[in-house]
């Protein structure tokens, strides 16, 4: 992305787009990345519900795969997934590995 | 048709603020900026504006107020002094950087410690680089006329930055003087309707006002800051040319008295630029080339047009009601920056007097004078910067 110069800029660094956060994708500064392990997943959407961003894709009111773009790699979902019969349905792997 | 009265700089100023009736008005007392405020206020409780006053707890949550209220969409107005100034000085970058037109008169106090109400230019000069506009008033007609002068090159729309309106504590806050009053309706048309820009109140189109901005774009917005700095000159100039058609009052960026011919010149800050031209005309009578330049737009510093003004006078003081403790007083700094790129520039030295309200006599001007003409005699100067009118 071209990065903006002086010219540019709105006066006083006023932010005239509602809900640009979409834009702003912290999935870079992840040093923990989750993983789902679909076979043990109940649907249970705690995860979905427990992440403080908007990393957890739901498709037709089921689970779908992350969205990395912006999960920072908290461990929140892994750490509340129920999982199936004591198997996780998420786990936390380390970035780059 | 004007109206003729004898009236305190403060209690001009509160009447500018009334002609002006701003919508919010953040106010905290502050010697000697109390009896601004307190006039204002009661203009306020009688009807006579409809500015909502807020009182607050402290000038860091006075400019605070001011910021929300002009970010809002409002007009904004509030007053200060000395510790207080010190005290908003996080807030004060704040409103600059937000680029909210925000007017503030400030009636110059010297800054503790030792604790002292009196006039002094200690406040403003820590706020120089703040970001805020800067005009100096010598006398209550000034302080009346920048006050209004002020609303017109803060919300002008290539500028939209906070103006402070300073004039000295006491001497001009608290002494009566001839003033000569707009009409309210001149005041109102001069003025003009508050154009917002950006306004939170406007629910129909969010915005957000104060991100984070990080090394990727930081340095981006300060040059933009700055360029909207270089624009100033302009706008004060055009506004008063135009504030001159309604009262017959000319203001530029500076005042250049008896100038033109001048051999030796004091550059002098507000109040004691009065007393120091009458010592000027005396000498004038003596046949001696004095004259006076009295800056009035302090922040942006008008260099190149102060240059050339200045630029044929062959020995200058600069004369500092503040010091930069282990520098030159700030106005010196400015004067001999903007003489720098001459090459036949005049001989320059800093004086620093009138601290902590100490009076400036007609006899300091004379004998900063003479030593100017025993300077242009002799080619040479003792020292740069001395205290004057200082016990030993």
């Amino acid at each position: 992305m071209k990065q903006k110069g002086w010219k540019e800029l709105t006066p006083g660094a006023v932010i005239l787009e509602p809900g640009n956060a979409v834009e702003f994708k912290t999935g870079s500064w992840r040093a923990f990345r989750p993983e789902w392990k679909e076979e043990n997943c109940i649907q249970c959407l705690f995860c979905w519900l427990y992440c403080p961003d908007m990393a957890i894709n739901v498709k037709d009111g089921k689970r779908a795969e992350f969205n990395y773009d912006y999960c920072k790699g908290c461990g929140i979902c892994a750490l509340e997934c129920p999982g199936k019969k004591g198997q996780k349905a998420i786990v936390m792997v380390e970035e780059g590995k | 048709m004007a109206r003729v009265v004898a009236v305190t700089g403060n209690e001009a100023s509160a009447e500018a603020l009334r002609q002006i009736n701003p919508d919010v008005c953040a106010a905290y007392p502050i010697t000697p900026q109390t009896d601004l405020m307190q006039r204002f206020s009661g203009f306020v409780s009688d009807g006579k504006v409809d500015t909502e006053v807020i009182l607050v707890e402290s000038e860091h949550s006075a400019m605070s107020a001011c910021i929300g209220a002009s970010a809002a969409g409002g007009r904004v107005v509030t007053a200060t002094s000395s510790q207080g100034l010190a005290l908003m000085w996080e807030m004060l970058f704040i409103a600059a950087g937000m680029r909210l037109p925000v007017v503030m008169p400030l009636v110059n106090r010297a800054l503790s410690a030792p604790l002292n109400i009196h006039g002094d230019h200690s406040d403003s000069m820590g706020a120089r680089d703040s970001g805020w506009i800067q005009l100096y008033s010598e006398n209550a007609q000034e302080a009346y006329d920048n006050t209004i002068q002020a609303f017109r090159i803060a919300e002008h729309m290539d500028i939209r930055l906070p103006v402070m309106v300073c004039f000295d504590g006491f001497i001009i806050s608290h002494s009566i003087e001839r003033v000569e009053y707009l009409e309210d309706t001149e005041v109102k048309n001069f003025v003009g309707e508050y154009k917002q820009l950006y306004p939170l109140l406007d629910i129909d189109n969010p915005k957000s006002y104060g991100p984070l901005i990080l090394p990727d774009l930081y340095m981006e917005y300060k040059r933009a800051q700055h360029e909207v700095m270089t624009k100033v000159k302009d706008v004060v100039l055009d506004v008063a040319s135009e504030f001159k058609k309604l009262s017959k009052r000319e203001y530029g960026l500076f005042e250049a008295y008896r100038l033109d011919d001048a051999d030796i010149a004091l550059v002098i800050l507000s109040s004691a630029a009065g007393t120091a031209k009458d010592v000027i005309d005396e000498f004038r009578g003596r046949g001696i080339k004095a004259g006076l330049l009295k800056p009035r737009l302090f922040r942006p510093f008008p260099y190149e047009e102060v240059a050339d003004t200045l630029k044929k006078v062959r020995a200058i003081s600069v004369m500092d009601r503040a010091d930069s403790f282990g520098g030159y007083g700030p106005l010196f700094m400015e004067i001999s920056s903007a003489l720098l790129h001459i090459k036949e520039r005049p001989l320059l030295i800093n004086k620093i007097y009138g601290l902590g309200g100490r009076d400036f006599l007609p006899g300091h001007a004379e004998m900063v004078l003479n030593e100017l003409m025993e300077i242009v005699e002799t080619g040479k100067f003792k020292t740069i910067k001395e205290y004057i009118g200082v016990r030993e």
